[in-house]
């Protein structure tokens, strides 16, 4: 979206971060906006099959998330999903990294039992939706 | 001083850099380069194989055309874009770095992605997993159905393929239907409670597009006039793009 249509369009997606999460818990990375880094999942790095590589792109990422000290990293997309997850393990910190769509059930108390894959143990059971659904 | 100017001996062939700038509006600005770095200083590419952006841009202004096919580099760049942000001349050099992907090719470009595009030409779909419609439409209606009986709340919510009429009409990453199932409703259910008039597409659903990033542009194209032409079939406004 941002890349698309610039940076004001992507304080919409705060406003909704903030609403789900609270105010006081959002914390931007640093740098952010159009000087945000680029996560390496994109423009087929995923699929290229050069992993080292990739996984040494992703460096600055993981630095920048830890930096946060924040407990969850929000992604915008798959590709980049698939390689925050995959940097979160790699370098250590095993931070959990959600889709919104997840936090904004969890937050309306819609979120069932099998829709948690990606949240963490901190989260697991909180306002479970139909818990008798579990599979 | 010399008296007279210095020519350089040998004719300025037709270089890959030139191509590129008749290609892109306003050439890209690729002379237009101080040298400054700022484009280096800040990308996350920057180390891999030796290279990072200015480099590159320099290789490709001194018509080092060979050194730059014979570099892997390029299929390390996201094309983010960060690099042109931060440029003061607006140097556009992911588009040079798209269009190297095109100097090899196609069977030698990277497998992975290159596997990714095929499996989306196979069918309708426009699936990087090479998912058919068919399957597609039974996995959706499954979950679905699954979901309105265990969530009795959610019993009227709908996830329509192909309703004529919808205002958006949604692709869907193919990892979901495939290898992930239950992460695809947690979106419907959004939809289902904004009250969105939606549908997916039986044709163009997938979200993905590898032959973009294989730079197979005729393929590209292919998948995506797929995507958007079964859209307007439906008479969709509004084209969400989950990826």
């Amino acid at each position: 979206m941002r890349k698309s249509y610039g940076d004001p369009i992507a304080e919409d997606l705060r406003y909704v971060v903030k609403s789900v999460v609270g105010e006081e818990n959002f914390i931007d990375m640093i740098p952010n906006r159009s000087n945000n880094y680029c996560c390496g999942g994109g423009g087929g790095f995923l699929q290229s099959g050069y992993k080292e590589q990739r996984l040494e792109y992703g460096r600055l990422k993981d630095a920048q998330i830890k930096a946060t000290g924040a407990d969850y990293c929000i992604a915008g997309c798959h590709n980049c999903h698939a390689q925050i997850h995959e940097l979160s393990e790699h370098y250590g910190s095993n931070y959990p990294v959600v889709h919104m769509w997840t936090l904004i059930c969890l937050s309306l108390g819609i979120l069932g039992p099998n829709e948690r894959e990606y949240l963490g143990d901190d989260l697991k059971e909180v306002l479970v939706f139909h818990p008798e659904s579990a599979m | 001083m010399a008296e007279e100017a210095i020519k350089l001996g040998r004719e300025k062939k037709s270089i890959f850099i030139d191509k590129v700038k008749e290609l892109i509006p306003d050439g890209g600005n690729l002379n237009l380069c101080l040298t400054c770095g700022a484009c280096s200083s800040g990308c996350p590419a920057t180390g891999l194989e030796g290279m990072d952006p200015r480099k590159f841009l320099r290789m490709a202004a001194l018509g080092l055309d060979e050194e730059i096919v014979a570099s892997n580099w390029p299929w390390m760049c996201t094309m983010c874009q960060r690099c042109v942000y931060v440029c003061p001349m607006k140097i556009d050099i992911p588009q040079l770095v798209f269009n190297a992907r095109t100097l090899r090719p196609r069977e030698e470009r990277p497998k992975g992605i290159l596997g990714s595009c095929d499996m989306a030409l196979r069918n309708d779909s426009g699936s990087a997993m090479g998912t058919s419609p068919e399957d597609f439409d039974f996995v959706v209606g499954d979950v679905l159905e699954e979901y309105q009986e265990s969530q009795p709340e959610f019993a009227d919510m709908q996830a329509p393929i192909d309703k004529q009429g919808a205002e958006f009409f949604l692709n869907q990453n193919s990892r979901e239907p495939v290898t992930e199932p239950d992460e695809m409703v947690p979106l419907w259910k959004i939809l289902h409670l904004a009250g969105a008039d939606w549908t997916y597409g039986s044709k163009g659903w997938g979200g993905e597009n590898y032959c973009l990033f294989l730079a197979d542009n005729e393929s590209w194209e292919k998948l995506t006039r797929n995507t958007a032409g079964q859209a307007s079939a439906l008479g969709c406004t509004t084209y969400l793009n989950t990826e």
